[in-house]
């Protein structure tokens, strides 16, 4: 149907069951997942709770299990592989919160990250002279810093609209790592050496949490991850979780209807910003040494590479697009010269080919919860696609 | 053992300082280093308000655009037997072979801004991608850009090239104004004024101004939008590409992979101080930009705090008049 000659057609039931059916098309059929994903939604609830049970398991036996064609390059230690590819989950899982659910461009993600790490690191570490606490208690601590710097930065900003949110991230992240170089109290390129581990001490002595084993780490990690992922799925679907939807999808119309857009925006970029500070602690746990080298731009546009590429709202995307991210490089050591020149183009390639990533967001279905999106995945199943319009139209009556 | 020496450290809380006294005694020269710098910030900013203006787009890439440009005129100069030392040539063969090095980088420039442009955003404006993936595409067209040029080229600076030795011309208030800082205000002004002039009264200007303010129905009134966007891109090249040719004479090691980024940020901040898509704006904020980050460094005394004043400064006029001082409108500058 042509819509760009001649007056435009009046509606008719079968125009509107034609836009239905390419909506299901749409939302059910985009990824390359997608046969995946729609034998996953075919699959009762305790079926899918025992699958994901099982991709639990293999996810904590990763580390140990090794599996020989994956396994990463010698240079580079297995299970610290796993480690970093955590820890970019978990990036990834956060900045989705804010890109992907709220659609705010924040190109200045590690900014959070690196007041994470150094929160952190300035608790605990012996070069620094504050209070130290316990590690663990870094976690939460490190959280509402960064929230809080979050809500610092969104304030002022988020009243703006989009693009020059866009710049002025980007230059937080400048600032922070400028201040890191500049302020004496944060010891620029010294940094901070032995940040806290988790207590516990292995049989032979040795704590369990140490630098050149990652595999304790990587448990700690995916657990926080696993957490991370219950609540950021239940805030997906709640109120909060429609009002982003809403404002990435048309933020006037969202304010029309009476979301307060400037309150969630900010909600969103507070909660962004805590899991980066979560995931910047954990780094600097685990790697036990920060300065102020590691939190450039560079790895702000990687974060948000890793976002893009798992698919930009889909939570399971992220995780995937993170490990992806932080896994090639590991992986095939011969590219790690040239990652930021590869996710560079392959941003700029899926944005023209294929925006929505690999593992596309159902956003338009999510307000209308599952039973809608099983309806609507059985009926255009059951039908062969020339005839889908008629006979759902049948079905409909 | 360490951890209570640490302790026993009294903590330094004085990193920032405001040394008045240095700035009352730099005042001047720092004023006119500011302006030079002013005026490069302008040139590129340019670049970002006229794209903005007829798209609405920040093309962060922008900021490559210049550095590529860079390369130009530095390769043109070196192969010209331009060295860190200052050349022993007559003044109309360095003005002659200047002018060539401009060219060279204008359109070094000019043709990455346009191939840009038709590789990166035009295939997603025909499929009416949202803004989100404009850019998106922006920063990875940027970043790939940048990291293209660090695999060829390496981190390090290109060699310095030095193209005259800047002689003092006159004084002002005890200040020796030296003549880089004039050939270079002088020379951007003028390049800022034709364009202005270029947008206001040619025929292509008034198709700018046009699609700047409503693109369909300059569309509909025989405007032909593509060619008018590609035009934008290539003034914006231009642009970009002359301001090259002065960053090199002003900073003759500053020609390295990630050197047009930060640039670029201070440009954009710029562009949105004078108020984006305003022309005359981009050369008052762009000025204004190069006296406070000047003001600013000798202010605190470390050069890293330019970028830190660049961006405070774009921060607090987005909250107080996010418009800039001209206001942000290309189309509605003048009937």
């Amino acid at each position: 149907m042509s819509t760009t000659d001649g007056p435009t057609l009046i509606p008719d039931a079968k125009a509107e069951q034609d836009a239905i059916t390419r909506e299901s098309n749409r939302t059910t059929r985009g990824g390359f997942f997608a046969p995946l994903a729609d034998r996953w939604n075919r699959l009762s609830r305790p079926q899918q709770w025992v699958f994901l049970l099982i991709v639990v398991a293999i996810a904590y036996a990763l580390p140990v299990l090794n599996p020989p064609l994956i396994t990463s390059e010698p240079g580079n230690d297995w299970p610290i592989t796993c480690l970093q590819m955590a820890i970019f989950a978990l990036v990834a899982v956060g900045l989705n919160v804010v890109v992907g659910y709220a659609g705010l461009l924040d190109l200045g993600y590690v900014a959070f990250f690196a007041v994470g790490s150094y929160t952190a690191a300035m608790f605990t570490s012996p070069d620094s002279p504050y209070l130290h606490i316990p590690y663990l208690w870094t976690l939460p601590v490190a959280m509402a810093v960064a929230m809080f710097f979050g809500v610092l930065l969104g304030v002022p900003t988020l009243r703006l609209r989009g693009d020059y949110l866009a710049i002025v991230t980007l230059g937080f992240g400048e600032i922070v790592r400028i201040l890191a170089t500049i302020i004496p109290a944060m010891k620029g390129q010294v940094g901070f050496q032995n940040v806290g581990h988790p207590p516990g001490t292995a049989a032979d002595g040795h704590p369990i949490f140490s630098n050149s084993n990652g595999t304790p780490w990587y448990w700690l990690t995916i657990t926080v991850l696993i957490v991370i992922l219950l609540l950021a799925g239940n805030l997906e679907r709640s109120r909060v979780g429609r009002a982003w939807v809403a404002i990435r999808e048309d933020e006037d119309a969202a304010e029309i209807m009476g979301v307060p857009t400037f309150k969630y925006k900010v909600w969103a970029f507070a909660i962004g910003a805590g899991i980066g500070g979560l995931s910047g602690a954990l780094s600097a746990g685990a790697t036990g040494f920060i300065n102020n080298q590691k939190f450039d731009v560079q790895t702000s546009i990687l974060f948000l590479a890793a976002v893009v590429l798992g698919g930009s709202g889909n939570k399971v995307g992220a995780i995937l697009g993170g490990a992806v991210v932080a896994y090639l490089p590991l992986r095939f050591t011969a590219i790690a010269d040239y990652k930021y020149l590869i996710f560079g183009v392959v941003l700029v390639v899926l944005m023209i080919f294929r925006a929505k990533g690999l593992l596309p967001a159902r956003q338009r279905l999510l307000a209308y919860g599952k039973v809608t999106y099983a309806r609507v995945a059985a009926r255009s199943r059951a039908e062969p696609p020339s005839t889908a319009g008629t006979k759902i139209e049948g079905t409909a009556q | 053992m360490l951890s209570t020496l640490l302790l026993q450290v009294p903590m330094d809380d004085s990193w920032i300082s405001f040394d008045i006294p240095s700035l009352m005694q730099n005042f001047w020269s720092a004023t006119f280093d500011g302006l030079t710098f002013g005026a490069i910030y302008g040139l590129v900013a340019l670049g970002y308000t006229l794209v903005y203006g007829v798209l609405n787009l920040i093309n962060f890439a922008h900021s490559e655009v210049f550095i590529i440009g860079c390369y130009g005129v530095v390769f043109t100069l070196t192969s010209l037997g331009f060295g860190p030392n200052v050349p022993t040539l007559g003044p109309l063969a360095i003005i002659g072979d200047l002018l060539l090095a401009l060219i060279v980088g204008m359109i070094a420039s000019a043709v990455t801004a346009l191939a840009l442009e038709r590789v990166a955003y035009r295939p997603l404006r025909k499929r009416n991608a949202p803004r989100l993936a404009f850019l998106i595409t922006a920063i990875g067209a940027s970043f790939a850009i940048q990291y293209g040029i660090f695999l060829v080229r390496g981190a390090s600076p290109e060699p310095a090239v030095t193209m005259f030795q800047p002689t003092p011309i006159f004084d002002v208030f005890g200040t020796i104004v030296d003549s880089q800082q004039i050939i270079i205000v002088i020379a951007a002004i003028i390049l800022m004024v034709a364009t202005d002039q270029f947008i206001r009264r040619s025929r292509t200007g008034r198709g700018i101004r046009a699609v700047a303010q409503d693109p369909d129905t300059a569309t509909l009134m025989g405007v032909d939008r593509e060619r008018i966007i590609m035009t934008t891109f290539v003034i914006g090249g231009l642009l970009a590409g002359a301001g090259a040719l002065f960053y090199v004479m002003k900073v003759p090691s500053g020609v390295f992979y990630a050197g047009g980024f930060v640039l670029g940020i201070k440009a954009f901040a710029a562009a949105v101080l004078g108020g984006i898509g305003n022309v005359r704006g981009a050369l008052l904020g762009g000025l204004l930009l190069g006296l406070i980050g000047n003001y600013g460094q000798i202010l605190l005394g470390n050069s890293q705090w330019t970028d830190v004043v660049a961006f405070v400064v774009l921060v607090l006029v987005l909250l107080l008049k996010p418009t800039g001082i001209l206001g942000t409108s290309m189309g509605r500058a003048r009937a």
